[in-house]
């Protein structure tokens, strides 16, 4: 039909959503034909699909990530447009085991007309939030569109540091425990409560916030233990593990009461008909680990001030490599993969 | 065990408390084998209901021998083609339609009012009737408001039809009532329903009181049930209990919100606009009286007799071919689940739907597809 075809030529919303439709774009489009490194670079490339690239450089690894960043509003509960950049790469680089940032860039592009209070204000949070993570912009770029030829602002933030060993998101086997570092789903939440201007705005908060201090007392307690990381980002819990699982060839077993999750967010979820478990975090990561250490790494986690609600989740199966199978407490089900953006119930 | 007074429990019970669903998940099993026949076949009329079910994972704990069906629980997947060709066809004569978001994309006999959109037809989505008047007011244009739902949205219709309303803004209603098509299935051959789990939000209008007449009709027992996990398992044990000791009656279920009388003053406000008529429910039957029509009193907004309706011109395309493998009327009178569609998850997915009950949140075929596909990874994994 006429509008099979209109979707298959266009670009759509649903493949820059974080699932399965963007990383297939991704294949099928931007890794075609692309030459590959020189044989002198060693490490993990675009084909990995993961956080972010490891060169080896001979003694240890140069991990690399870069990430755009467009949100709206620009400024919502918890956190802003800036924040979100620089926490956003800080965290891409983290989760490949570089969590001493070696360099940022800073890239923005304005729209015409945007209110210059609106960006010291941005660029203040960004100054805050380098602090945060111990990092620095060392280079940027900046240019101005004209009205309606972008929509507001858009922030890409490039990262590099160093790690000796890098942790890729598919190193997880049978009987490893999965950790969440913090509650779900208070990103992705807050962002729609905000921009569907819901009367539930005052306890949701984004989470938004660079990790790489707490991941660096993870990985000092775990030894070796920590086998895989992802920063449940776009998609959520689900994505993340769906990704983690296919890549690792398992099956995840989630034990949903044990997931936190605030009264705010499951509240503001149950209103919207939204799954805290498929939408956005940006202060939080998944953590596969060794079941003999997961104690010791809980135990890390939340001894730092951003992992105090950290949790023991879920376990690695044989049973269904690829999926994620949710214990209500009530039965079991798949939890679905999602696809595109979430969007709140109608009736 | 002793058996856990039901009635008491649904005013007292938290409603997300693992350890008393195990207890009333062992109730169940324990009534229906003491019924002694397999399988035992309930059915719910809600999509809510099975939204609850999917997303707790509760078919798991559901013993094999009893068959819980879902029943026609959903208002836009019930529409008939020849309705939404009605949007349509408004649609593609200039009028601005206003709908709820989940009417966009339901297949009509050839067209969605989406490939209406796509063809340059003005349609908006809505949450409310209310948005849909404040809409009209914003334009010269005329504003229809495509209407869908059980009384429980009818009533909102109501409303606002009630109220101050623009010249511009009319209403076409594809409105539905619940309890007839309860007739109806009790009385299919191939169903073989023993109980009725009515939806607790439509009896808060209704009251329960409203079903007292068709247990009396049919000697099948409805209990009223919520939405919260616990609500769904004391009512689907009240159920079995009911069916076992041959005890046909109304139960309520759903005290905290649900009276034998109801909201009167809805009632009074619905049935002063609204009609019931017979007429086609998708897949299903004809229905006596199960359809909501605007009053004659209100044919000024009435957009039946407002326009003239030319459905001839939609009638140049052809129908799209996969539409013929689709079994979206058999799952709707609950003799098939998605699980016996070829068409499920592969050609018709939420994107893509081929069939109603893909589109619609409330639409079975979307619930399960939106809890991982498989209702009942039972025990095994």
């Amino acid at each position: 039909m006429k509008i099979t075809t209109v979707l298959e030529e266009r670009v759509t919303l649903k493949q820059g959503a974080g699932g399965r439709a963007m990383r297939a774009l991704i294949e099928d489009v931007f890794l075609k034909e692309m030459p590959a490194p020189p044989d002198a670079v060693q490490g993990i490339g675009a084909e990995a699909m993961d956080d972010g690239a490891a060169l080896w450089l001979g003694d240890r690894y140069l991990v690399v990530t870069t990430d755009s960043h467009v949100v709206h509003p620009v400024f919502f509960p918890g956190g802003d447009i800036g924040r979100l950049s620089v926490s956003g790469t800080v965290n891409d680089l983290a989760m490949m085991g570089a969590t001493e940032v070696l360099a940022l860039t800073c890239a923005a592009v304005i729209e015409e007309g945007f209110p210059r209070a609106d960006l010291e204000r941005i660029q203040a949070s960004i100054r805050d939030t380098c602090r945060e993570a111990g990092a620095a912009i060392v280079t940027g770029d900046t240019k101005v569109m004209g009205k309606g030829e972008i929509d507001g602002i858009v922030l890409n933030t490039t990262g590099l540091g160093l790690t000796e060993r890098v942790v890729p998101d598919s190193g997880l086997a049978v009987g490893d425990r999965i950790l969440v570092t913090g509650s779900m789903g208070d990103h992705g939440l807050a962002i729609m409560a905000a921009r569907h201007a819901l009367e539930l705005e005052g306890e949701l908060a984004s989470d938004v916030a660079p990790i790489n201090g707490l991941i660096r007392s993870a990985l000092a307690a775990a030894d070796g233990a920590i086998v895989a990381m992802k920063d449940p980002t776009r998609g959520g819990l689900s994505s993340a593990l769906h990704e983690m699982a296919e890549k690792s060839r398992v099956g995840i077993l989630l034990e949903e009461p044990a997931i936190p999750v605030t009264s705010a967010v499951r509240a503001a979820g149950d209103l919207l008909g939204i799954d805290p478990l498929h939408v956005a975090n940006e202060g939080k990561a998944v953590l596969g680990v060794r079941a003999g250490s997961a104690e010791r790494v809980l135990e890390a986690l939340r001894a730092h001030p951003l992992g105090r609600d950290a949790a023991i989740v879920g376990t690695c199966i044989a049973e269904r490599p690829g999926s994620v199978i949710l214990d209500t407490g009530f039965g079991r089900r798949l939890l679905a993969e999602p696809e595109g953006e979430p969007l709140p119930r109608i009736c | 065990m002793a058996s856990l007074d039901l009635e008491v429990a649904a005013r007292e019970v938290k409603f997300r408390d693992p350890n008393l669903a195990r207890q009333l998940a062992s109730q169940i099993a324990r009534h229906t084998a003491e019924i002694g026949r397999s399988p035992v076949s309930v059915m719910h009329v809600c999509g809510s209901h099975e939204q609850a079910i999917a997303k707790w994972g509760l078919r798991a704990s559901f013993p094999k021998d009893l068959n819980v069906i879902m029943g026609p629980g959903c208002p836009v997947c019930i529409t008939d083609m020849p309705e939404v060709d009605e949007g349509v066809a408004l649609a593609r004569q200039g009028v601005v339609i206003a709908t709820y978001g989940d009417m966009v994309k339901v297949p009509g006999t050839v067209l969605s009012l989406s490939d209406a959109q796509a063809e340059g037809a003005e349609i908006h989505v809505v949450y409310s009737a209310e948005q849909a008047v404040a809409l009209a007011r914003r334009t010269s244009k005329e504003v229809v408001f495509f209407a869908t739902g059980f009384e429980t949205t009818a009533v909102a219709t109501a409303a606002v039809v009630r109220g101050p309303l623009p010249p511009n803004f009319s209403v076409l209603s594809a409105h539905k009532y619940i309890p007839p098509v309860m007739e109806i299935v009790a009385e299919m051959p191939d169903t073989r329903v023993e109980g009725f789990l009515a939806a607790g939000h439509a009896a808060t209008i209704t009251g329960w009181g409203v079903f007292e007449a068709f247990v009396e009709r049919h000697r099948i027992p409805v209990v009223v049930a919520g939405f919260e996990p616990l609500d769904i398992l004391a009512g689907l044990a009240r159920l079995v209990e009911l069916i076992r000791d041959r005890t046909p009656r109304v139960v309520n279920m759903f005290p905290r919100c649900v009276t034998r009388a109801g909201n009167l003053r809805a009632q009074e406000e619905l049935w002063s606009v609204f009609r019931p008529v017979g007429g086609r429910w998708r897949g299903i039957a004809h229905v006596p009286n199960g359809n909501l029509r605007l009053r004659e009193e209100w044919a000024r907004v009435d957009a039946r007799r407002r326009f003239p309706i030319d459905l001839t011109g939609l009638w140049d395309y052809a129908p799209p071919t996969l539409a013929a493998s689709c079994i979206c009327g058999d799952i709707m009178s609950g003799i098939a689940s998605p699980k016996d569609c070829a068409l499920f998850g592969r050609e018709c997915v939420p994107d893509t739907p081929v069939g109603a009950c893909m589109v619609s949140s409330e639409g079975t075929c979307k619930i399960w597809h939106q809890y991982g596909g498989i209702p009942d990874l039972g025990g095994t994994l």
